[in-house]
């Protein structure tokens, strides 16, 4: 069959500040023929975005074609009128972007922007679009469709967006669809619906498709080939079957290396530096800097893509060693190390974001919305690891913020090392301070961009221990060493450094406290999956070295597995699940335990998720019962909905809040 | 809602009334030192304050005044002993007539203009434009005013230099004297606004949802105007309404050199005059604008933004 996506030696680079040009991609050929399912693989920065919208005849401002070509059904898209461009783009090819909650225009209600999209690219007449609409909303199963066209997208939930622009890109029929990261950000029993969905419609359909992603589990799910991209070229390519089980390129062993896995009690290994910068790589291998097997030839010479012994093309002289090495080298262990004695104690936490109206507080009138937050009591031990998990909504975050002071709770106490936490930040002591630290999900965000990394880290020696002068910038030397990073660092602005240096100053800020209670909110989750791995392999060290106790909030239930000793489960705010990492993973669970499990995706061909419950996000919880009602898959009646569900214990130090039997739970 | 921004803004103005109040309390003298100047002393003194009720406690004369300030009476200025509702309302109007005839030309102008710098940034037209509004906002007002006078009524005298229309003269009298002075503020007020307009353009053009509207293939022109517009123009209305406010209260300088008889120049005048309830009586009038443009701005962008909209609907 012949390729309905043809892209032959394409180049597209960047003019740098030095007047050089800086190439993005580097001579790739990529074909897609219907009905089939290319996944784009690599860290960010590799390129594999840029060549999707390549294939649509799109740069980004900035950057320009080379070399090559980009051909959708034998037309060249970089050689047509824009006249020509808006008739094949959004109809016979679609997008599926990343962010969909920023890719929908806030001002135009959905129905308003689907309507667009078939006025533009269906034959079908005006009167009709309507009804075509709702039809498509159907389609890809959003409940209740109707009142879903009168909404803007800021009413919608992030899984509820991402399906609106699935739906707006089939609104054309399109003949290939082009996915950038269409789940990242989503939740993972979310993501697993959207994965479904996507593969009913395309084997329906018999579209071809490119799907983006750095999740291996996605692209196992969904793609028969997967293509690996390395600083802007490809690596490797082959059947998904034979990339993911026997990689025959080292990158790609170690980006498999380095994901966590469900199964595997043991920390995923990290893969060592970064990718070099556009038109940094030298004459060689553009990843002999970081490769185990690397020899002198790979520095001189650029291998070519060959066919490898496993089957595909590599782009490696050493393809077949690289090939045969088969087998798993052993991650570091986990330390697991509590001492019995109680570091952080929470008592009947309740916390709730509803603020009295005024009318309401001229009368002194409370609120009767459920808080989000509810009967949260967990003690944590001196050293102790513990993981909190739920899906977004479920309170995770809250309970972080209330811990460090910065979301008075409702009710409840906090209690760290037998001394009472008030609940404001302004009125806890410099030393209660100094005891917990926060580390948050996107440096970006939390490093001050105008600050050094000295200014940074100085900040918290200054005030907690009144460091001054030379001692000062040794001692924060010193801490940098901590995290793995030289002191040339020392005088480097946060947009200086790359997305895992800059966590690693997060975290190093944190420890410059000297704090025994470390608060970890979703610190990976903004990280490539090679540079997760050095993360969470930092913060075990630390936790090695320094005893310290961890709140680790994730929505990866693998990254939980790697590193928590005891893991809390969380549904709207209220605690289902509390045991030993294993006994919640491997042992009975509470129904909503089984949900999320069941709904990770491993990197691996073999693998399928089971959906056990709707992904729809709930906006509040129930006033009573269960919390989880709505939803479960094993609702027995009435009583979840009236009733408060009982703690039961099946072994010692696990508790699930169930009112289905031990002996029930266990058997399903 | 609604209700919540319309109390605080009654509260600010309130506020505002007090400090006013106040201000003029603290002054040394009153209306009647004033007035009565060098006679100022003994009986005749007497007389004048308990003529206008200058012996009661301040808290009564405070609501006397308010009160009257409420139903639109501001009492009677010092010296001509002349309603100062109807000499204000005069310059209010004149006032409200400039601003009106400033911003029917530049705001559509600004918008037009930067709309068109910001699709074509870098461009010539931007160049040209961007340089001429940092030129316009620049440039101190009587500078521009000055050279405008000499070029348009001195040297080609198509146009009155100076407005001698009395300040309380039918509309359309100030025809074509307030051509002028409109020039010169619909300058000022185009270059800010076409500014802002052109960066909230720039980036919304950027944004992920218009890439999205690209890559869907809608055509340029609906782009602009059906995703990007009604986007970027919404910080706009909060500049548009400040505007208005210094418009009708801060362009006293135009005022004294077109000789324009609005409201800022009356209140020079009545600071120089020392008549306290007039200066008292714009004052508010010139707060109560400020707080009045702001709450619409705000409430209008509201209204125009789905967001802002529908939070403000769950919350009330």
């Amino acid at each position: 069959m012949s390729a309905l996506i043809d892209i032959r030696d394409i180049s597209v680079g960047f003019a740098g500040r030095d007047g050089r040009t800086r190439e993005v991609l580097r001579n790739i050929d990529l074909a897609v023929t219907p009905g089939e399912c290319v996944g784009l693989v690599g860290e960010s920065g590799s390129g594999k975005s840029t060549l999707a919208l390549a294939a649509m005849g799109y740069l980004k401002r900035g950057l320009r074609l080379l070399n090559g070509s980009a051909a959708f059904n034998g037309i060249d898209m970089f050689a047509q009128s824009r006249q020509e461009l808006e008739r094949i783009r959004g109809g016979q090819l679609a997008l599926i972007p990343q962010n969909s909650g920023q890719s929908l225009t806030p001002t135009l209600r959905v129905g308003a922007q689907l309507g667009e999209a078939l006025r533009l690219h269906s034959a079908l007449p005006a009167d009709r679009h309507a009804a075509k609409v709702v039809e498509l909303l159907g389609h890809v199963r959003l409940p209740d469709p109707e009142s879903i066209v009168q909404r803007f997208p800021h009413e919608l939930s992030g899984g509820q967006q991402q399906r609106v622009a699935i739906a707006m890109a089939l609104a054309g029929e399109p003949e290939a669809l082009l996915l950038d990261e269409p789940t990242t950000g989503l939740d993972v029993t979310t993501q697993a619906h959207i994965l479904e969905l996507l593969r009913d419609i395309t084997t329906e359909r018999g579209m071809a498709m490119v799907y983006v992603s750095h999740d291996l589990g996605a692209i196992a799910r969904v793609c028969t080939r997967v293509v690996v991209m390395y600083a802007g070229e490809v690596v490797l390519e082959g059947s998904t079957r034979h990339v993911l089980k026997s990689p025959a390129h080292p990158y790609a062993q170690g980006l498999l290396a380095s994901i966590p896995k469900l199964d595997d009690t043991t920390l995923p290994i990290a893969l060592d530096g970064r990718p070099p910068a556009p038109g940094d790589a030298g004459a060689g291998c553009a990843f002999a800097d970081r490769c185990a097997l690397v020899r002198d030839r790979c520095r001189s010479t650029r291998p070519q893509l060959v066919p490898s012994e496993s089957g595909g093309t590599a782009r490696c002289f050493f393809a077949r060693e690289a090939g045969r090495q088969q087998g798993r080298t052993i991650g570091a262990a986990p330390v697991r190390f509590s001492s019995g004695e109680t570091m952080l104690d929470l008592d009947g936490l309740s916390i709730s974001y509803a603020r009295p109206r005024l009318l309401d507080q001229l009368l002194g009138r409370g609120t009767d919305v459920p808080p989000t937050v509810d009967d949260i009591s967990i003690s944590i031990g001196k050293g102790e690891t513990l993981g909190l998990v739920g899906e977004s909504g479920s309170g995770k975050s809250t309970i972080l913020k209330t811990i460090a002071g910065l979301l008075p709770p409702a009710g409840g106490a906090v209690t760290a090392g037998n001394q009472a936490l008030p609940h404001a930040v302004e009125q806890r002591a410099p030393g209660q301070l100094r005891q917990i630290q926060l580390i948050f999900q996107n440096p970006d965000d939390s490093l001050n961009p105008r600050h050094t990394v000295a200014d940074i880290l100085e900040q918290p020696l200054k005030l907690y221990f009144g460091l001054a002068g030379d001692k000062l910038r040794s001692r924060s030397a010193e801490i940098l060493d901590r995290v793995r990073l030289g002191a040339h660092y020392l005088d480097r602005l946060p947009s200086q450094l790359s997305g895992g240096e800059k966590q690693r100053v997060a975290i190093a800020r944190a420890f410059a406290a000297g704090p025994e209670i470390v608060l970890c909110d979703e610190v990976t989750s903004a990280l490539d999956v090679s540079v997760q791995a050095a993360v969470l392999d930092l913060l075990n060290d630390l936790k090695k070295t320094q005893g310290t106790t961890y709140i680790f909030v994730s929505h990866d239930l693998a990254v939980v597995r790697a590193l928590a000793d005891r893991v809390a489960v969380l549904y709207q705010g209220r605690l289902c699940e509390i045991g030993q990492t294993d006994q919640v993973f491997e042992g009975e669970s509470h129904p909503y335990t089984k949900v999320l499990l069941g709904a990770v995706l491993e990197p691996d061909p073999d693998a399928a998720p089971t959906l056990a419950a709707d992904d729809i996000v709930e906006r509040a919880p129930p006033a009573s019962g269960c919390p989880f009602q709505r939803r479960c898959p094993r609702r027995l009646g009435e009583i979840c909905d009236t009733d408060t569900p009982p703690w039961q214990s099946p072994e010692a130090g696990h508790f699930i809040r169930c009112h289905i039997s031990l002996e029930d739970l266990n058997a399903a | 809602m609604l209700m919540r921004r319309l109390f605080l803004g009654a509260i600010t103005v309130w506020i505002v009334s007090v400090i006013i109040f106040a201000g003029v309390e603290v002054l040394p003298g009153d209306a009647c030192t004033a007035f009565l100047e060098r006679e100022a002393q003994g009986k005749l003194l007497e007389n004048c304050r308990e003529a206008q009720g200058l012996n009661r406690s301040a808290a009564e004369r405070y609501f006397d005044w308010a009160s009257g300030a409420v139903r639109g009476d501001f009492g009677v200025s010092a010296n001509g002993q002349k309603s100062i509702s109807e000499l204000v309302g005069n310059r209010l109007r004149n006032s409200l007539l400039l601003a009106f005839c400033a911003l029917a030309i530049g705001v559509p102008l600004a918008i037009f203009l930067g709309v068109v710098t910001g699709l074509r940034r870098d461009k010539p037209v931007d160049l040209v434009f961007s340089t001429t509004a940092v030129f316009a906002m620049t440039i101190p007002e009587f500078v521009s005013a000055t050279v405008l006078i000499l070029v348009f009524s001195v040297w080609l005298g198509w146009l009155p230099g100076i407005v001698l229309t009395s300040a309380g003269a039918q509309v359309s009298e100030f025809f074509p004297e307030i051509v002028l002075p409109v020039i010169v503020l619909g300058m000022v007020m185009t270059a800010h606004i076409l500014r802002m307009v052109r960066s909230s353009v720039i980036e919304v053009m950027a944004g992920e949802y218009v890439q999205m509207a690209i890559l869907k293939g809608v055509p340029y022109w609906h782009i602009v105007f059906r995703h990007a517009l009604p986007n970027a123009l919404l910080p706009a209305i909060n500049v548009v309404a400040l505007t208005i406010a210094w418009l009708l209260g801060g362009v006293v300088v135009i005022e004294v050199v077109f000789n324009y008889p609005g409201l800022g120049r009356m209140m020079i005048d009545a600071i120089s005059d020392r008549d306290l309830p007039v200066v008292q009586a714009i004052a508010l009038i010139v707060a109560t604008v400020y707080v009045g443009v702001n709450l619409t701005a705000d409430l209008m962008t509201m209204l125009l933004n789905p967001r802002l909209r529908t939070h403000a609907l769950r919350d009330s």
